[in-house]
């Protein structure tokens, strides 16, 4: 018994056990997390299941025994934002019309500002790059007021083009450090080769970078979609009545009182404006870590 | 007509004068090192060449065309960096076509030249695929395929074996020469690798802070160094140097107990120089038993390094560390007495004040 071959003990790694102190922290603490931010969505969900005799009656936290889509249909169609009855599918035509150009003409300009920095550095370009990040820590609350003005005097005020003006100015400062630092992060040489090959200022915009720069697009993309969906305070002062967007639309919804409250209209309706961001972060998430970190790579 | 052709060139960022006052010709078809440490300017150099850098002051012909303002496409330049800069997203048909369809060449013009490039260095297999499937010395290939199909008469390498491993190194060095053989362009290359300068170069300019220090044949920048810095740079192990004086009217070099005769120097007057550094080559020195008064230094072994071919053995000679290269099987014991036999005609002086070589 003393002299047992090793050859005839255990061999292999060391068995660990299959939860360490550790990881039940860590899992602790994950499960906590997400039970809190999952809850109200849970409570959202049943409510806007229920009929509103169910509402009334019952407690807020046992599911619907007759779940029902009334809430949902009522809320897309017919729920009233005060004097009109046409539910928040106007609201979500308007965030679509303010979203897909905002977008579209922050990310353009953005990309050509942050391409310019890094790779044709003009007079002073590290000054203007200076300031445009300052910019960005100034309360934004303190510019609305003279871009109601300038918006006027454009003669734009309370129509699209001027929230779509808003959002773009309001997006260049985090986009253009993001699409800066992205483009200074690619090899200076690539650059360099295609001067030789002669290609000019587009050519390698277009033709060279973009193609490598599909992570920064996606983050950019992300960020100004929810960004711009979430917004409320600028729809409701640029936009005008006929043009508010879906979070205004919300509001109104559920701030204007007629009788008893629809709580499972106003859930609905929650829910409805919630879910382009949130089907974005769903689908897009793992380009948006990775692209936020490819950013981040250089200064 | 010189090939290229860089007159009083000055570049200057911000107040640092990184090239100064510079002038280079360079012949049709020579093959032109440019060596130094890093930060001696052979890089900017080369980006000012191509047109990637804007001069402050001086000009630059190409082909007796003054392009100091031309755009790096117009200069009738290719170029190979160190880290290939392939384009990520094309092919290597896409990577040697894209600034000839830029340039707006027809198609069956396009597809002859990236044929002839590509059967050329024997990348005609890889064609379709895209950089990052390539091993580096493919890639490198590529890129020097991509200078090939513009067609140019002067082709520049920024450092393009650096990101290599030594064995492809050896072989692609090997190639370039191969390449530069058969094509007979004018070709300026940058490095910071002695052998590669050595072995390329029809001529090598030696830089330091901006200045161009040499600028010569291979065995004469080795062999005559014009100054203390080239002959420290350039050789491995380094030239030894040694501290002394010359008396007798520049017949003798004296240090310590030493004398040397120096009849037989390959050189400028040597005068008296109370100031005076001799450099002797690890391999223009021999060891012998016996003292040959004016011709030896005493010597007593330290260590020895075996490298195969032959061995390079380490002494003090007057408290001085001294390398010598001899034949592998001459390996002294360590602790032995020896004496240093210097071969005068092959010996650098230099003028410790100015430290050009006298």
């Amino acid at each position: 018994m003393a002299n047992t071959p090793l050859a005839a003990g255990p061999s292999g790694a060391k068995p660990k056990p299959f939860i360490t102190p550790q990881r039940a922290v860590v899992y602790t603490v994950l499960i906590v997390c997400a039970i809190f931010f999952l809850f109200p969505l849970y409570i959202m969900v049943i409510t806007s299941l229920k009929n509103i005799q169910e509402i009334q009656s019952g407690n807020i936290f046992i599911p619907t025994m007759h779940p029902t889509f009334d809430a949902w249909e009522k809320a897309w169609n017919s729920a009233c934002t005060g004097l009109y009855c046409e539910g928040i599918k106007v609201g979500f035509w308007n965030s679509i019309k303010i979203t897909v150009p905002s977008t579209i003409v922050s990310i353009i300009v953005a990309s050509l500002t942050g391409y310019s920095m890094a790779n044709w550095p003009f007079k002073f370009s590290e000054v203007f790059f200076t300031i445009l990040l300052l910019s960005s820590f100034i309360p934004y609350v303190v510019m609305i007021y003279p871009l109601v003005i300038i918006t006027r005097e454009l003669g734009i005020y309370s129509t699209l083009p001027a929230v779509v003006l808003v959002h773009t100015i309001f997006g260049l400062p985090l986009l253009t450090l993001l699409f800066r630092n992205y483009f200074a992060s690619l090899p200076q040489e690539l650059f360099k080769a295609a001067r030789v090959d002669g290609a000019g200022y587009w050519q390698i915009f277009f033709q060279v970078f973009a193609p490598m720069s599909v992570p920064i697009f996606t983050v950019a993309v992300i960020l100004q979609v929810t960004g711009i969906w979430n917004d409320f305070l600028f729809g409701v002062i640029y936009a005008g009545p006929t043009n508010y967007p879906m979070t205004v639309q919300l509001n109104n919804i559920v701030n204007s009182a007629q009788g008893g409250k629809a709580y499972n209209v106003d859930m609905a309706a929650t829910i409805l404006t919630g879910l382009v961001p949130l089907a974005i972060y769903f689908f897009s998430g793992k380009y948006f870590v990775r692209g936020i970190a490819a950013g981040a790579v250089k200064g | 007509m010189h090939s290229v052709s860089v007159k009083n060139l000055t570049l200057k960022f911000g107040s640092a004068e990184v090239l100064k006052n510079l002038n280079l010709d360079v012949e049709e078809g020579e093959f032109i090192v440019l060596l130094g440490p890093s930060g001696c300017g052979k890089s900017t150099l080369l980006n000012c060449l191509a047109g990637l850098l804007e001069l402050t002051e001086g000009q630059i012909h190409i082909k007796g065309k003054n392009v100091t303002w031309a755009e790096p496409s117009e200069r009738g330049i290719g170029m190979v960096f160190q880290s290939y800069a392939l384009y990520p997203q094309m092919t290597v048909r896409g990577n040697m076509s894209f600034g000839l369809k830029i340039a707006g060449l027809p198609k069956a013009e396009i597809a002859k030249r990236v044929d002839r490039a590509s059967e050329i260095l024997q990348i005609g297999p890889l064609l379709d695929r895209k950089p990052g499937a390539l091993s580096g010395g493919q890639r490198q290939r590529v890129a020097i395929g991509r200078a090939l199909v513009r067609e140019v008469d002067v082709f520049l390498f920024d450092e393009p074996l650096s990101n290599l491993d030594a064995k492809l190194r050896s072989e692609l060095r090997v190639e370039l020469k191969r390449l530069h053989n058969r094509l007979k362009n004018t070709m300026i290359y940058v490095t910071h690798d002695q052998i590669e300068a050595l072995t390329l170069a029809d001529r090598i300019a030696i830089m330091r802070g901006g200045i161009i220090q040499q600028l010569d044949a291979p065995q004469t920048i080795y062999n005559r160094p014009a100054n203390l810095f080239v002959a420290g740079f350039i050789g491995s192990p380094a030239m030894n140097f040694i501290k002394g004086e010359t008396v007798d009217g520049g017949k003798r070099f004296k240090f310590g107990d030493v004398s040397l005769d120096l009849a037989g120097y390959e050189g400028g007057a040597i005068l008296d120089r109370p100031k005076a550094i001799i450099g002797l080559r690890p391999e223009h020195l021999s060891m012998v038993d016996e003292a040959i008064p004016g011709h030896t230094i005493p010597a007593v072994v330290e260590i020895d390094e075996p490298m195969g071919a032959d061995s390079l053995v380490w002494l003090l000679a007057e408290g001085r560390q001294m390398s010598v290269r001899v034949p592998v099987e001459h390996r002294p014991a360590p602790g032995k007495q020896v004496h240093l036999k210097v071969d005068i005609a092959k010996a650098s002086l230099f003028d410790e004040t100015n430290e050009l070589r006298i």
